[in-house]
C-alpha cells in the first residue's frame, strides 16, 4: 500500500439560494486548494467530482464542471454520482494503482435550489417507497422513533446534540446556523415530523469543497504534516428499512472495524450525521466516546448541510484538525441514503 | 414516444414539447411482478427468507446472503406497527391530503414490516404496537399505492369492520 495523505483543502461560506452555477460555486475552492498545496493545475494526475444530477435537475450536468478544472493539457477525470466523500474514495484508489501522486477531490451541492427532501427520497427503494414520496425527513423520523421506544436514544440527547453543535459552529466560518441555546429551549418547540424537532434536523445550504490528496514523498513535500490516511471502508446496508435494525448501524460499525477506528484513540471525529439521534447512532456504532474525543468541533453536517459535498466537507474538516496539531488522530465518516444506507469511515493521522 | 405533436409555429417561433421522462414501459421480474398482479387482485404475498423470516413485500432476494427467494406466503389485511412518525403537513403525491403518519407495518405472520401511511386522523391516535389494517385503493393496478393506506383496527367491540 502507498502512504496517501490529504495535503490541502478549500471549502466555501455556507449559503442559502445562492444564484451561482455549480462551475462558479467550484472553480474558487479548487483554485484555493490548489494554491493551498502549492502546485500547480498541471501536476494534477487525477479529478474527481462529487455532485447529484438529481439536484440540477439535468442529466449529465456533472459534465459542466469540467469548466471549473479546465480540460486542456488534457486531464483525467472521474465523477462519483454521490458525495465527494465517495469521490474520495475514488482518488485514493486511483493513488493506490500508482497510476498518479496527486489528486483534486471537489463537490458541490446546491441544495437550496429545489424540494431537496422530495429529492432524496429517489434515493429510497424505487417500487416499493419512493411512490409513496415519504421523504427523507420522515424517514428519518420512523428511524428516531424506533431508538425512543428502544431506549437507545432520549429527546434530551438529541437537543444536547443540536446545542453543541450551534456552539460549535460560531467558530467556525464556513458554518451556517450558530449561536447558544438551551436543552429546555429547544424542547419547548414545536414537533416538525414528530419525533423530529426542527433542531433535529439539518439545515440545507449551497456549498463547495476541495480536497488535495498526495502520495509518499510528494505529500511529504506538499505539507508540513501531511493527514496521513491510515484506514478507509465504505458498507451499505439493505435499502429495505424493515429488513435492518434502525437502532443501531452496522454498516457503520463494519466500516470502522475495517478502517481501525478503534485502535488507537480519537482526537477528532468529524461525523455526517443529518439527524440528532443519527450522530448518536454513529458514535455508538464507531465506539466513539464523548469524552476523550471531540465529536463535530466544526457543528458538523446539523448547522450547514450542503448535500454532496457535506460528507467531503468532513474530511476538509478532521484534516484541517490534524494540519493545526489540534488532532493526532481523526475520524471523518460521511453518509448516503435514508436512514444511514450506505456509510464511509476513515482515520487519518498526523506525523 | 407518446403520441404528442412535434410541435407547431406559434408567430415566428416554432415551439416543441419537452416531455422530461422515461417513454417506454420496462418488466419489474419475476417476482415483483407476482407481487403487483396479486395486490391488482386483493391478494397480499410475501416472500420467506432463507433465515424463515416472512418479507411483505417480498423480497426477491435475500437481503442476508442474497439467495433468491422462492417460497410464497398469502398474509392477512391486518397487521401491526412497529414505528412510525406524523406528517403534520402532506407533501404532494402523498398517499393522504390530511395530516397522517408514515409507520413501518408487519402484516399478521410476516417478519419484515414495509413503509405506508396510517390514516389515523390525530396524532393522539397513533401508537407503537397498534393494530392497523390495510385499506385498498379503489382502482388498482398501479403497485404498491394499490394499498392507498392502513387504517387503525379500534379495540372496542364490535368496533372492528
Amino acid at each position: 500500500m502507498r502512504d496517501v495523505a490529504i495535503v490541502a483543502t478549500a471549502q466555501r461560506p455556507s449559503q442559502i439560494g445562492t444564484q451561482l452555477t455549480s462551475v462558479e460555486l467550484i472553480l474558487p475552492v479548487v483554485a484555493e486548494a490548489v494554491k493551498n498545496a502549492g502546485i500547480q493545475r498541471q501536476d494534477v494526475g487525477f479529478w474527481c467530482h462529487g455532485s447529484c444530477d438529481y439536484m440540477s435537475g439535468q442529466p449529465f450536468s456533472f459534465v459542466a464542471a469540467v469548466d471549473a478544472i479546465g480540460a486542456w493539457p488534457p486531464i483525467v477525470e472521474s465523477h462519483v454520482e454521490g458525495d465527494g466523500a465517495l469521490a474520495l474514495y475514488e482518488a485514493w484508489v486511483k493513488l493506490q494503482t500508482g497510476e498518479c501522486d496527486i489528486a483534486v477531490v471537489f463537490a458541490n451541492g446546491k441544495t437550496t435550489s429545489g424540494p431537496i427532501d422530495r429529492i432524496l427520497t429517489l434515493q429510497a427503494d424505487p417500487y416499493f417507497v419512493t411512490p409513496l414520496w415519504p421523504g427523507f425527513d420522515a424517514m428519518a423520523a420512523l428511524q428516531a422513533r424506533a431508538c425512543l421506544d428502544a431506549g437507545v436514544v432520549t429527546e434530551e440527547q438529541m437537543a444536547e446534540v443540536a446545542v453543541r453543535s450551534r456552539r460549535d459552529a460560531k467558530s467556525n466560518a464556513v458554518a451556517h446556523l450558530k449561536g447558544d441555546y438551551t436543552v429546555d429551549e429547544l424542547l419547548s418547540g414545536p414537533y416538525t415530523t414528530a419525533p423530529l424537532r426542527a433542531h433535529d434536523c439539518s439545515v440545507p445550504v449551497d456549498g463547495a469543497n476541495a480536497v488535495v490528496l498526495a502520495a509518499d514523498d510528494v505529500a511529504r513535500r506538499l505539507a508540513k504534516r501531511p493527514a496521513w490516511i491510515r484506514g478507509i471502508d465504505h458498507r451499505i446496508d439493505t435499502q429495505r428499512l424493515g429488513a435492518r435494525s434502525l437502532t443501531t448501524s452496522d454498516s457503520t460499525r463494519i466500516a470502522a472495524e475495517k478502517a481501525g477506528v478503534g485502535r488507537d484513540k480519537v482526537d477528532v471525529a468529524e461525523i455526517y450525521a443529518p439527524y440528532t439521534h443519527q450522530e448518536l447512532l454513529l458514535r455508538s456504532a464507531m465506539g466513539l466516546d464523548a469524552t476523550t474525543t471531540a465529536i463535530n468541533p466544526s457543528g458538523g453536517a446539523l448547522v450547514a448541510n450542503p448535500a454532496m459535498a457535506a460528507g467531503l466537507a468532513r474530511f476538509v474538516e478532521a484534516a484541517e484538525a490534524v494540519f493545526a496539531g489540534r488532532a493526532d488522530r481523526a475520524v471523518a465518516h460521511s453518509t448516503s441514503g435514508p436512514c444511514l444506507q450506505q456509510n464511509l469511515v476513515c482515520v487519518m493521522e498526523g506525523d | 414516444m407518446s403520441g404528442a405533436s412535434i410541435g407547431s409555429l406559434h408567430g415566428d417561433s416554432f415551439v416543441a414539447p419537452l416531455e422530461v421522462a422515461y417513454p417506454y414501459s420496462r418488466t419489474v421480474g419475476t417476482a415483483l411482478s407476482r407481487f403487483f398482479t396479486s395486490l391488482k387482485e386483493g391478494r397480499l404475498e410475501g416472500t420467506k427468507g432463507s433465515d424463515g423470516r416472512v418479507y411483505f413485500p417480498p423480497a426477491e432476494f435475500d437481503p442476508q446472503t442474497g439467495e433468491q427467494l422462492t417460497e410464497w406466503v398469502t398474509l392477512p389485511e391486518t397487521g401491526h406497527v412497529v414505528t412510525w412518525a406524523w406528517q403534520s403537513t402532506p407533501a404532494p403525491d402523498q398517499p393522504l391530503d390530511r395530516p397522517f403518519a408514515w409507520a413501518l407495518i408487519a402484516l399478521d405472520g410476516a417478519d419484515v414490516p414495509l413503509l405506508h401511511a396510517v390514516d389515523a386522523g390525530s396524532i393522539d391516535a397513533m401508537s407503537t404496537g397498534m393494530a392497523v389494517k390495510v385499506r385498498w385503493a379503489a382502482e388498482r393496478g398501479n403497485g404498491i399505492t394499490d394499498i392507498a393506506c392502513f387504517e387503525p383496527v379500534s379495540d372496542v367491540p364490535g368496533g372492528r369492520s
